[in-house]
């Protein structure tokens, strides 16, 4: 551990550059914002190597007194579940920076200083250990990300905006009631690890486990409270649709891993089965909904409510692997579904559509795009060697060991999720380059190139390497389920040696995925 | 009668208001039309000999008058308020009167006269007292509504305000008196022994309840005694909105509370079920028809009326207060209807001054592409419009967050519950303007389009209410500490 204050300094590094935006001319801000989340992520960087994975405590903890009466306090801190989402965020802001560069033509102060709030209150988010500082971080992004919508987006920005804040808006202010009362019922605290050492009566559990739900499960955004999602998504400059895909999604995700599961382990026990029912309603409606659009950005929506379908899976198996998947999905879904938006808003600034039909057969006239356009396809669907096959097999393999009855109707959603993204890329990669206007198609620039490139790269290293990563959450999520009451997960194996998921992953690595879960 | 030096001395402050006014008066018709900023001047100089005294009586409690008046830490938190918004009001109005050209003097003068009625209001300790100070800060303001007089819609505002505001008046007055008979007294204290005294059971005492609250519902402009409000808000001039949606509904609230809980306590089971279901229904009513506004001023109007609701919610949940400790829901009153006042202000101060050839740019419609044309106009209406919603890190969210937190400590979730849903429905019509402003692109030729017409004056004030809903959203610890302090117990 260390005095040096890492995470205000990462989280309050992006503001400056916000209130900069404003006070240089429209091209130079585009530098600004590139300079501060350039310098924001190298900022994060060190704690790859500072972070300590043998502990699951909070680390790099910073602490004072904001509000007296009640006692709210400035503290800060991250373990291993909120470390590799604060990464990741830091991680994608200059690619949204980058893509966003000739795209935005009108405002481009504002917008740059927009993404730079965002990247404040997203980092925020992650690492806030009090209540109330968490929901004012969640609540904060809230306009940004409307303006983001409903000022750069497409033709129906308006309705889509409004309907993102309200859906949003309506969870969390029932977040806030139920913090409220935890407050007033686990003894005067707003602090998460004390509120998560409490013990709540069963009935009060229940509602603070639906108001969470509320919260959450319209940021997941989990069946039926997804319908937001593309609505949103298509309607968002491209840098808008990566920061709501690969961070905001997992904002919902990351509630129920830091609230939900320690602060209500009863609720969560009871809520189990249904929760699972809705996790897997949405892998499998998600694919069905990817598999019938003709929009390609409403099909990357539709594969994301599939995809933290996953996710919620994972979460609420409440084994090792299925949580330590849940977040490995968490950064993968963040890592290929923001490159697939990044690609969809490279093509639509040449043609000027998102419509499948109307960017058929680009690998005649950009090739290089076509290959990058492949790969994050194909780590979408979860090839091997890909980063996100190690998430949604450590998911399904936990799922197997709860039941192989909810196993076997997960897997179809990795099935149709090849069909939808190999159709995809049938059609827009291989198809006939049908209309005129296909012949003067630039292939990617050096600019976009360079906003590409990295993502590959973690695609493959996150695919081939994931021990690394998940040395590093593997305390937080042992001692997570540790934590709860044993009799609350009579399904789940709770064995005292429980095997360390690195371990599988090594095991299973030459042979073939069927040999491990049958295990 | 005589007067002693100490009574003298104790109300002091509400001495310099009325020398202040009696002076403006007297000066008016003596300077010539350019010169009638002085007025504006030695109004804000007796404005800030008042703030120096009134904070001398933070602390303590004294009764002058043969205990009509009593000077305590409540009525000075509510007099330094009043003394705040009443200077942004008069700058406000320095630039406002200027460009309707409306040149008046006596202006400053009925705004010092609101503010004595105001203070003697919000410092009253007898019923008769305070009621003398609703009808001078009634009376001023019906006059100030109907400044504009070569406009019928202002005329009608005046018109309209002064007849059910008499109305009101009559039925506090009856209330009163029906006290009077069952305690002999108007003395709140008198008052208050008579209902420990004889209980609550005596139906005239019920009477007696429901005439005061429809009197100070009124005052209030809560639902059902709203109709006045929107009428009376889209004709006065704005910068007189801007004061009666502010100070008066301060002044209102202080008097109301004051009353209800030193005076009629002993009854809170009674009548904290009457304002239950009135703060119900202003919720539902203000945040609701607020949607369908396409008048900003009328928008702004719903708006102040659901803020009335949400600081009721600490009022019923005070009176109803059934957990451990002292209740903070009085003190979460306080806090909310200062921090309304500035973005409640802030947000008017922005709707007088933005003009299209001239006039006010009244219609939601005009601020379309604001946001283009005046960007830093368009950025301080946001902030005031985030704030209203209730969203961090602007002050609203902390008024909301001690409502609520009084509310949820008192036992009554569903009403949080009830009051975020209706916080959520607030914000689509807040959103909506700020979708105009930056969403939308203005029809028509550009010189037709509204502009800001800024000053000085303006500015500060501006800057005042942005700086007053930022720092308080930011580091609330100051004012929530002295609403504390000056929250009234519950006996």
């Amino acid at each position: 551990m260390t005095s040096f204050p890492w995470l205000s300094l990462i989280v309050f590094f992006p503001l400056i550059g916000a209130v900069l935006c404003f006070l240089v001319k429209a091209e130079s801000s585009r530098w600004v914002a590139l300079g501060f989340t350039v310098g924001n992520f190298l900022l994060s960087l060190p704690l790859w190597w500072l972070f300590d994975t043998s502990t699951a405590n909070m680390q790099f903890v910073e602490r004072a007194s904001w509000i007296s009466s009640p006692p709210v306090n400035y503290s800060l801190g991250m373990d291993g579940i909120s470390f590799p989402l604060v990464l990741m965020t830091t991680f994608l802001m200059p690619f949204c920076v980058t893509v966003s560069w000739t795209a935005i033509e009108k405002r481009v102060q504002l917008f740059m200083s927009m993404l730079l709030i965002m990247e404040a209150a997203m980092v925020g988010v992650f690492v806030a250990l009090d209540f109330v500082l968490f929901y004012v971080f969640w609540e904060v992004m809230l306009i940004p990300m409307y303006l983001l919508i409903g000022v750069w987006g497409g033709p129906n920005r308006l309705y889509a905006a409004i309907k993102f804040f309200l859906y949003t808006l309506a969870g969390s202010l029932l977040l806030l009631v139920a913090i409220l009362v935890l407050y007033f019922q686990g003894g005067h605290t707003f602090d998460i690890l004390e509120l998560s050492r409490g013990t709540y009566g069963a009935s009060l559990q229940m509602w603070l486990f639906l108001a969470f739900f509320a919260a959450f499960a319209v940021k997941v955004p989990m069946f039926p409270f997804h319908t937001w999602l593309p609505d949103a998504h298509v309607e968002a400059p491209t840098a808008g649709s990566v920061i709501l895909a690969s961070v905001l999604l997992k904002m919902g995700t990351y509630g129920f891993l830091r609230f939900t599961l320690p602060m209500l382990p009863d609720a969560t026990a009871a809520f189990t089965k249904p929760m699972i029912a809705l996790s897997i309603v949405a892998i499998i409606y998600g694919a069905y909904m990817a598999l019938a659009q003709s929009d390609i950005k409403k099909l990357i929506a539709y594969s994301s409510v599939s995809h933290m379908g996953f996710v919620t899976l994972g979460i609420f198996v409440l084994n090792i692997q299925g949580i330590e998947g849940a977040v490995m999905q968490m950064v993968n879904h963040g890592i290929t579904t923001g490159g697939l938006f990044l690609c969809v808003g490279i093509v639509y600034e040449r043609t000027h559509s998102r419509q499948i039909l109307d960017n058929t057969g680009l690998a005649g006239p950009m090739p290089r795009y076509a290959i990058f356009l492949m790969i994050f396809a194909l780590s979408s669907l979860g090839l091997p060697g890909t980063n996100s096959f190690v998430g949604e097999f450590l998911v399904l393999a936990g799922t197997f060991v709860w039941s192989q009855f909810a196993t076997a109707f997960a897997a179809l959603g990795v099935i149709l999720a090849a069909a939808y993204m190999l159709w995809l890329m049938q059609r827009v990669v291989f198809g006939t380059p049908a209309p005129a206007h296909r012949a003067h198609l630039l292939d990617l620039n050096a600019r976009e190139t360079a906003t590409l490139v990295p993502l590959i790269v973690l695609v493959f290293v996150l695919g081939i390497f994931p021990n690394p990563l998940l040395s590093r959450m593997h305390a937080s999520v042992t001692n997570l389920l540790n934590g709860q009451k044993a009799p609350a997960y009579a399904t789940a194996p709770q064995r005292p040696s429980l095997p360390s998921t690195a371990a599988t992953m090594a095991a299973i690595a030459p042979s073939s995925s069927e040999q491990a879960t049958a295990r | 009668m005589t007067f002693p030096l100490q009574d003298l001395l104790a109300i002091l402050p509400e001495l310099i208001v009325i020398g202040t006014a009696c002076l403006i008066l007297a000066l008016d018709p003596i300077l010539g039309t350019d010169k009638k900023d002085v007025l504006a001047w030695l109004t804000l100089g007796a404005l800030a000999m008042c703030i120096g005294l009134t904070s001398t009586q933070l602390t303590g409690r004294t009764y002058a008058f043969s205990n009509l008046v009593v000077i305590d830490s409540y009525g000075a938190f509510w007099k330094l308020l009043l003394y705040i918004v009443t200077g942004l009001t008069v700058l406000l109005s320095l630039a406002y009167l200027k460009a309707e050209r409306l040149s008046i003097g006596e202006y400053y003068g009925f705004i010092l006269l609101a503010l004595v009625g105001m203070m003697v209001m919000v410092s009253g300790a007898d019923l008769l007292t305070i009621y003398l100070g609703t009808e001078l800060m009634s009376l001023s303001l019906y006059v100030m509504a109907g400044l504009k007089r070569t406009e019928a819609r202002s005329l009608e505002a005046s018109a309209k305000y002064f007849v059910l505001g008499a109305f009101s008046s009559g039925v506090l007055l009856y209330g009163i008196s029906l006290l009077f008979g069952l305690a002999g007294s108007t003395r709140l204290p008198v008052i208050a022994e008579a209902i420990t005294a004889h209980g609550t059971a005596n139906p005239m005492l019920s009477l007696a309840l429901v005439l005061l609250a429809v009197g100070f519902g009124f005052k209030l402009a809560v639902v059902p005694f709203h109709m006045w409000t929107p009428d009376v808000y889209q004709g006065a001039p704005t910068s007189v909105t801007a004061f009666m949606a502010v100070a008066s509904k301060a002044a209102s609230f202080g008097a109301f509370l004051r009353v209800f809980v030193e005076g009629l306590g002993g009854a809170s089971a009674d009548w904290s079920v009457l304002f239950t279901i009135i703060c119900l229904a202003t919720l539902a009513l203000g945040n609701l028809v607020a949607i369908v506004q396409t008048n900003i001023k009328r928008m702004l109007a719903y708006s102040s009326i659901a803020h009335a609701g949400y600081a009721l919610i600490g009022v019923v949940v005070a009176a109803r207060h059934s957990g451990e400790g002292p209740s903070s829901g009085f003190a979460s009153v306080l806090l909310y209807i200062a921090v309304y006042s500035f973005m409640t202000l802030g947000a008017f101060a922005l709707v007088g001054m933005l003009r299209k050839e001239g006039q006010e740019s009244e219609n939601i419609e005009d601020y379309a592409g604001l946001a283009k044309r005046e960007p830093l106009a368009a950025f301080f209406m946001l902030v005031f419009l985030v704030s209203l919603a209730g969203i961090p890190p602007t002050a609203g969210f902390i008024g909301k967050f001690y409502i609520f937190m009084a509310a949820v400590n008192g036992g009554m979730t569903w009403l949080a519950v009830v009051a975020v849903l209706f916080a959520a429905i607030s914000a689509f019509y807040y959103l909506r303007i700020v979708m105009v402003m930056y969403m939308r692109e203005p029809e028509g030729s550009v010189t037709t389009h509204s502009r800001l017409e800024a000053s000085p004056a303006l500015s500060f004030v501006l800057a005042c209410a942005l700086a007053g809903v930022v720092f308080l959203g930011l580091f609330p610890n100051g004012l929530w500490s002295l609403a504390t302090h000056a929250a009234p117990l519950l006996k």
